[in-house]
C-alpha cells in the first residue's frame, strides 16, 4: 500500500500541476502569439496525458488495494469515510472528460471552449488531490463517529470529512504539488538553457514555471507552520516524535538531525536551538511541550523515522524558500526574470531541482510514520487493519516491478517530450 | 427485504456497472480486435481501434472507479468480503488494468518503430482479454454464491472459492458480449466500406460465441448457480429479460448482416444491458448469492442518503460534460487523429 502511494504520489502530483503549467503557456501563447508557448503548451499536455493515463490505472489499483490490504478499515469505516471519495471519482471523471477533450478536441472544439477544458482539468485535478487528502486528515485526526463494542455509531459522515485538520492539510499538500513539480521542470530548462543559451524556447518555458517555483516556495513555509500548529494541538504525539521530543518541559529546544533512540529516550548528535520547539509550536518561549514519555510506549511512532523524514521535508522546504527568495529579490531589481538571471543562479536552480519531490515524500512519510502505529488515530491499528490473506508478499513484489517498470518508462517518455524541443532536433518534435 | 435506500444505491451501482460494460468493456473488446487485426486492411482496422479508443478510454475505466466507490461506501462488508474472498482474482484484475492503460498510452507516445509497437500493441491486447475475464468471474462468484460471506459483529468471513466451471464460463461470456460490444461500435464508427464489412463480420462471430457461451453458463448455473437457474425457470422479471436479450441478439444479427451498423450499434448496447439487467434482477437482494443481502452489508442509513446526495450532486457536473464529451468525440462524424 505505501509502496503503491509513494508511487502514485509523485505521478499523481505531476498530473494536477502539469494542467496548470499548460493552461498558463497556452494563456501566454494568446497573449504574445509566440509559437514557442503553444509548443510548451503541448509538450505539456503530453506530459499531462501520459501522467495521468498512468496516474488513472496506479489510482484504480489503490482503490482496489484499499480492501485487498485493508478490508478492515474500509469493511468499518468506509460508511464513515466514503464520502469524499465518491467526490473524488466525480472529479476524477471531470478531469479525463476535459483532458480528452484539451488533447484530442483543439481542431474540434471553439478556442474558447479549449480553453475552458484546460482550466476544467487544472481545477479537477486540484479538487481531486483535495477530497483524497480529506480521507488522509480523517485517518490523522479522526472526527464524525463515536465505537461502542466494535461499531460505528453517532455517526456524521459530514463532520468526518472536514476533520479538525482538513484545511491545513489539503492546502499544504496541494502546494506541494504545484512546488515539486515546478521546481522539476525550472531545473529541466535550466539545465537547457544553460547548454543552449541562444535557444530562447527554454527562456520562456523557465518564466512560466519560475514564478510557480518562487511563488509554492515562498508560501509553503507559512502553510507548514500553520500546519505544525495544528498538529501541536490535536497531535502532540505526533509532534514530539517529528522532533524527537522524549521529556516534557517548558522552554523546550528545537532539535534538528541526530539519531534518536527510542531504548535511552535521548536523541545524540543533535543540533538544539533553545526555546525553539516552545516558540514554534506554541509561540511562546515557555510553554509546555509534551514529550514521548508521557504517552504509552505501545502507541509511539518509529521515532528515528518521523523526525528524520520531518527534518528532511523542513531542510529542503528551507533551502527552496531561500533560493526563491533570492530569485524574486534579484528579479525585482533587474525587473525581470529568467532572461536576466546569472548563469550561477540557473545552476543553484538545477542543484535544487529534486528538493521539492524530497520534501513531498518526506512529508508524507511524517504523516504516515508519525501516525503509526494507527490508521484510524485512536481507534484502529494497522496491524488490525491488515488483510487475513496469507502470503501478501508476492503481490507486493509483483506491483513493485511493474510500478518500477512503469516509473522507468514515464521518464523515458517524457525525457523523449523535453529532448524533442532541443536545437537541431525541433522537427522531430512536431512528428510526434 | 431491502429498504428503499439499498435498493437505490444498489441500483445504482448496477447502473455504474452496466455504464462500464457499455463503454468500458467495449475498450476491452477493441483489445481483443487489435490482436485479431487480420487480413489486407489489418494497418485500417488498428487505427481505427486506436483512434476510437484513445480519447475516450480513461472517461470509461473511471465508471469502474465510481462502482468499487459505491460499494465501499454504501456496502462496507460488502466490499471487505469481497476483497479477502477473491483477491487473487482482484489482484490480478489490477494488474491487468496497469498493463492494460500503460501499453496503450506506451504505445500512442512512444517511438512509432513497428517493433516498438507490436510490443506495445500485444502487451495491450493481451492485458485486454485477461482482464475481462476475471471481471466476469467475479460477477460469476456473486451471482453463483459460489463464495459464502457470514458476518459477525459486521466483520465477514468468507468461506468457498471463485475457481468454478461456472464463474470460468460467465468471465469467458463476459469476454465474447465485450468483443461483439466493440465491433459493433467499429462497424458503426467505421469510415470505409469494406472496414466495416470487417468489423461486422467480426460483429456477427463474437456474437455467435457469445451465444453458445452464454448457452454453456445457462445449463451450467442449474447446479452451480441455483438462484440463478430458478429465476429464470420459475419465471418473473429476469426470464423475460433474457427473452428480450435473446430477440435482440437475433436482431442484431441481421442488423449486421443487412448492412446497418448504427441499427446494430443500438442493439448491441440494448442487447448486453438486457443480460446484466437480468443478473441485477437475479442477484437483489443479495450482494452474494444466498449468503449475503444488500441489507446485510449496507452502510447505516444516513451515509447512504449522502451518497445519494453525492452521487445527485456529481451527476449534475457529470452529466453535461459527458454530453459534450461524446457529441465532440463519437457524433460529430470525423475520426480522430491520435497523432495531431
Amino acid at each position: 500500500m505505501g509502496l503503491s502511494l509513494a508511487f502514485h504520489i509523485v505521478f499523481a502530483a505531476a498530473g494536477i500541476a502539469l494542467p496548470v503549467l499548460m493552461v498558463l503557456s497556452d494563456l501566454a501563447y494568446r497573449r504574445t502569439r509566440d509559437a514557442d508557448y503553444l509548443l510548451l503548451s503541448q509538450k505539456l499536455a503530453k506530459g499531462a496525458a501520459i501522467l495521468f493515463a498512468v496516474g488513472a490505472v496506479s489510482g484504480t489499483v489503490l482503490s482496489f488495494e484499499l480492501g485487498l490490504l485493508w478490508p478492515r478499515f474500509m469493511g468499518t469505516y468506509g460508511q464513515v469515510i466514503g464520502l469524499p471519495f465518491s467526490f473524488e471519482a466525480f472529479a476524477f471523471f471531470t478531469e479525463a472528460i476535459f483532458l480528452g477533450i484539451y488533447l484530442y478536441g483543439r481542431e474540434r472544439v471553439s478556442p474558447g471552449l479549449h480553453l475552458f477544458s484546460g482550466i476544467a482539468v487544472a481545477v479537477s485535478g486540484a479538487a481531486s488531490a483535495f477530497f483524497v487528502v480529506l480521507v488522509n486528515a480523517f485517518m490523522n485526526d479522526p472526527a464524525g463517529f463515536k465505537m461502542t463494542g466494535g461499531r460505528v455509531t453517532e455517526m456524521d459522515p459530514l463532520r468526518a470529512m472536514f476533520s479538525p485538520g482538513w484545511s491545513y492539510e489539503t492546502l499544504h499538500t496541494l502546494l506541494s504539488c504545484y512546488q515539486a513539480t515546478a521546481f522539476v521542470m525550472v531545473g529541466i530548462h535550466a539545465v537547457l538553457a544553460l547548454r543552449y543559451p541562444a535557444h530562447l524556447f527554454h527562456c520562456k518555458a523557465l518564466r512560466i514555471a519560475l514564478p510557480l517555483a518562487c511563488l509554492s516556495a515562498l508560501v509553503q513555509p507559512l502553510v507548514g507552520d500553520r500546519s505544525a500548529h495544528h498538529v501541536a494541538e490535536h497531535q502532540p504525539l505526533k509532534l514530539a516524535a517529528m522532533e524527537a521530543h522524549f521529556h516534557t518541559g517548558r522552554g523546550a529546544p528545537l532539535r534538528v538531525g541526530g539519531f534518536p533512540d527510542e531504548a535511552t529516550a535521548s536523541t545524540p548528535w543533535a543540533f538544539e536551538v533553545p526555546f525553539g520547539l516552545s516558540v514554534l509550536a506554541f509561540a511562546d518561549p515557555h510553554a509546555e511541550v509534551k514529550g514521548l514519555t508521557d504517552f504509552p510506549r505501545d502507541e509511539w511512532p518509529p521515532v528515528a523515522r518521523t523526525h528524520l523524514a520531518f527534518d528532511v521535508m523542513v531542510g529542503a522546504g528551507t533551502v527552496m524558500a531561500a533560493l526563491a527568495l533570492l530569485t524574486a529579490l534579484m528579479a525585482w531589481r533587474r525587473r525581470r526574470l529568467s532572461e536576466g538571471l546569472p548563469d550561477w543562479l540557473l545552476k543553484a536552480w538545477v542543484a535544487a531541482s529534486p528538493l521539492g519531490l524530497v520534501a513531498m515524500e518526506a512529508g508524507w512519510l511524517v504523516t504516515e510514520y508519525g501516525r503509526q502505529p494507527w490508521v484510524v488515530r485512536g481507534f484502529l491499528r494497522t496491524r488490525d487493519a491488515v488483510t487475513p490473506v496469507p502470503g501478501l508478499s508476492l503481490p507486493f513484489f509483483a506491483f513493485f516491478f511493474v510500478y518500477l517498470f512503469l516509473g522507468a518508462m514515464v521518464t523515458v517518455l517524457l525525457w523523449r517530450q523535453i529532448r524533442a524541443t532541443v536545437p537541431g532536433r525541433g522537427e522531430h518534435a512536431v512528428a510526434l | 427485504m431491502p429498504s428503499p435506500y439499498d435498493d437505490a444505491v444498489g441500483g445504482l451501482l448496477a447502473l455504474t456497472l452496466i455504464a462500464y460494460a457499455l463503454l468500458g468493456g467495449a475498450d476491452y473488446g477493441g483489445g481483443v480486435w487489435d490482436l485479431f487485426a487480420t487480413g489486407p486492411r489489418k494497418r485500417e482496422q488498428r487505427a481505427l481501434i486506436a483512434s476510437a479508443i484513445g480519447p475516450v478510454w480513461e472517461v470509461n475505466h473511471v465508471w469502474l472507479i465510481l462502482a468499487v466507490v459505491i460499494l465501499f461506501t454504501g456496502f462496507p462488508p460488502g466490499f471487505a468480503a469481497l476483497s479477502v474472498g477473491l483477491h487473487v482474482p482482484l489482484t490480478l484484475l489490477a494488474l491487468g488494468i496497469v498493463f492494460r492503460g500503460a501499453a496503450f498510452t506506451f504505445r500512442t507516445y512512444d517511438t512509432q518503430r513497428t517493433a516498438v509497437q507490436r510490443r506495445w500493441g500485444q502487451l495491450f491486447s493481451i492485458a485486454s482479454m485477461v482482464s475481462p475475464v476475471l471481471l466476469g468471474m467475479t460477477v460469476g462468484t456473486l451471482a453463483s454464491g459460489s463464495i459464502a460471506v457470514v458476518l459477525v459483529e459486521g466483520v465477514p468471513s468468507v468461506a468457498g472459492t471463485w475457481w468454478t466451471l461456472f464463474n470460468l464460463l460467465v468471465g469467458l461470456l463476459a469476454l465474447g458480449l465485450f468483443a461483439f460490444l466493440a465491433a459493433a461500435y467499429l462497424a458503426a464508427e467505421a469510415e470505409s466500406v469494406p472496414l466495416r464489412r470487417d468489423f461486422s463480420r467480426r460483429a456477427r462471430s463474437a456474437l455467435g460465441v457469445s451465444s453458445l457461451l452464454a448457452l454453456a453458463t445457462l445449463l451450467c448455473a442449474r447446479t452451480a448457480a441455483p438462484r440463478v437457474w430458478s429465476q429464470l425457470t420459475d419465471g418473473g422479471l429476469a426470464r423475460l429479460l433474457l427473452g428480450a436479450a435473446v430477440l435482440c441478439s437475433l436482431t442484431a444479427a441481421f442488423a449486421l448482416g443487412s448492412r446497418k451498423p448504427r441499427l446494430a450499434r443500438a442493439l448491441a448496447v440494448l442487447d448486453v444491458s438486457l443480460i446484466l439487467l437480468g443478473w441485477v434482477a437475479s442477484q437483489r437482494p443479495y450482494l452474494f448469492a444466498g449468503s449475503l443481502t444488500l441489507t446485510q452489508a449496507h452502510a447505516e442509513e444516513q451515509t447512504q442518503k449522502l451518497l445519494l446526495g453525492a452521487l445527485a450532486a456529481g451527476s449534475v457536473v457529470l452529466v453535461p460534460s459527458l454530453v459534450l464529451f461524446f457529441r465532440v468525440f463519437k457524433f460529430s462524424g470525423r475520426s480522430v487523429d491520435t497523432h495531431g
